[in-house]
């Protein structure tokens, strides 16, 4: 359990460091990015509080737009994807709740509930994000249709790290 | 009191989650007035320190092509030194004596962050201050514009690019003369559009577009791109030319700073005749 806390830090740090250093160099077709720092929310145990959740994504979200010049965009994305995720994991919740000792992860509650937990959370952080990013409201079809094909390759990356790294 | 702190205990969740919303959003909008900001960004040296070191490794991989427009540039610049210098005074004859004065000179520097994937790019340099470079200089590379300097830390500067939807750069046709401002649309890194064109005059495809030097940060003559397609738009007097670029900007890495040594000149009496 007290492990726990040093892991996370490093995750926070290593996540941080390859979308800023290898994933933002990736642009598929031009404007598609794949964003997987937010696999540490993703992460995060069902017991961290919930203030704790909304300050770590700020942090998280910061630390990101230090490196990309768009100071606020990644913060504010990701602080409503912290704020969001306990509704998603009460309404996806299996039937008799999730046992205590497990985390969030393909390996306790299985691909299918992994699944969906992930793309529910991603796609919401990936419509604020573009959404914030143009500001307005007009050519709108372009936003969802960037948020629609991230989301994608966003998923097929953590659902990668967690057949490669995060195994148990 | 109580049921105050009652109440704040049981929404504490809600209200946290706003409180950090609303400064998040107020960042965005804060930063988004490009020209105020100055703080946290990609210039500051903890940042631009981690991508110079990246930025070490990334160069050694683009050696060679690199090394084809280095050379590339130096021939045009040889070529283009003359044209850096301006006449001081009307002769005939020309003699490069004290008859030219230079009004450009270039600072040679390297790309170490940069974007094209955005609604508004902004690359960084390893260049500020101690180099030379400050606000509102422009940049170039060997094969055409790339920015304007937004910003400088002692050792690093970041660059609004041509990417960028808040930039707009007095653009002319080589061939008539003609000409409008430059402004990126935000869908396709390789194109921009060039606006305000009349309808009358004749464009077409492969035309050179090249920088006016009507604004006093680019030099006359810097290749932009060549004419991809023409737009009429109905009923109106203007034209919408689809320009494509030159430069590459997805592996953009060698760029000179443009400094205008005669810039304060030319605003202060622009601004002189404004005032009138």
């Amino acid at each position: 359990m007290i492990k726990i806390i040093p892991r996370n830090l490093f995750r926070f740090v290593v996540l941080v460091l390859l979308q800023v250093w290898v994933l933002n160099n990736i642009q598929f077709s031009g404007f598609v990015n794949p964003y997987l720092y937010i696999l540490f929310i993703l992460l995060l145990p069902f017991e961290t509080p919930g203030w704790l959740v909304l300050i770590l994504s700020f942090f998280l979200g910061l630390s990101v737009d230090m490196f990309t010049d768009t100071l606020g965009m990644h913060a504010s994305a990701s602080v409503f994807m912290g704020f969001i995720r306990p509704y998603v994991l009460q309404s996806i919740a299996p039937r008799d709740g999730y046992e205590a000792g497990t985390f969030p992860r393909i390996f306790y509650y299985g691909l299918i509930w992994f699944l969906k937990y992930a793309i529910i959370l991603i796609f919401i952080h990936h419509l604020f994000l573009f959404t914030i990013e143009v500001f307005k409201f007009g050519s709108y079809y372009l936003v969802l249709w960037r948020t629609f094909l991230s989301t994608i390759f966003t998923t097929v990356f953590v659902i990668l790290s967690q057949y490669l790294i995060f195994r148990k | 009191m109580k049921s105050l702190l009652k109440f704040i205990y049981k929404y504490h969740y809600f209200i946290i989650f706003i409180l950090i919303e609303c400064f998040s959003i107020f960042l965005t909008i804060q930063y988004n007035d490009y020209q105020k900001t100055a703080y946290l960004n990609s210039s500051n040296n903890l940042s631009g320190a981690v991508y110079s070191k990246m930025n070490g490794i990334s160069q050694y991989l683009n050696l060679k092509e690199k090394n084809q427009e280095l050379i590339y540039s130096l021939a045009s610049y040889k070529e283009l030194s003359k044209k850096a210098y301006k006449k001081n005074q009307i002769s005939l004859i020309e003699v490069y004596d004290s008859v030219y004065i230079q009004q450009f000179e270039f600072i040679p520097c390297q790309v170490i962050n940069n974007s094209v994937n955005k609604q508004n790019n902004y690359l960084t340099l390893n260049a500020g201050f101690k180099q030379g470079v400050i606000r509102e200089m422009a940049v170039v590379s060997p094969m055409g514009i790339v920015g304007i300097v937004k910003d400088a830390t002692d050792n690093y500067a970041s660059v609004i690019s041509v990417l960028n939807q808040n930039l707009r750069i007095s653009a002319m046709l080589k061939r008539t003369g003609y000409f409008g401002s430059l402004n990126w649309d935000g869908l396709d890194y390789r194109y921009v559009n060039l606006l305000d064109l009349p309808n009358h005059i004749s464009v077409n495809k492969g035309d050179t577009v090249i920088t006016s030097g009507y604004s006093s940060m680019f030099p006359k003559g810097e290749l932009i791109g060549f004419v991809e397609g023409i737009e009429d738009s109905d009923g109106s007097e203007f034209i919408k030319v689809r320009v494509k670029l030159s430069v590459n900007f997805k592996n953009i890495s060698n760029v000179m700073v443009v400094s205008n040594l005669l810039r304060n000149e030319q605003l202060t009496l622009e601004n002189k005749s404004s005032h009138d």
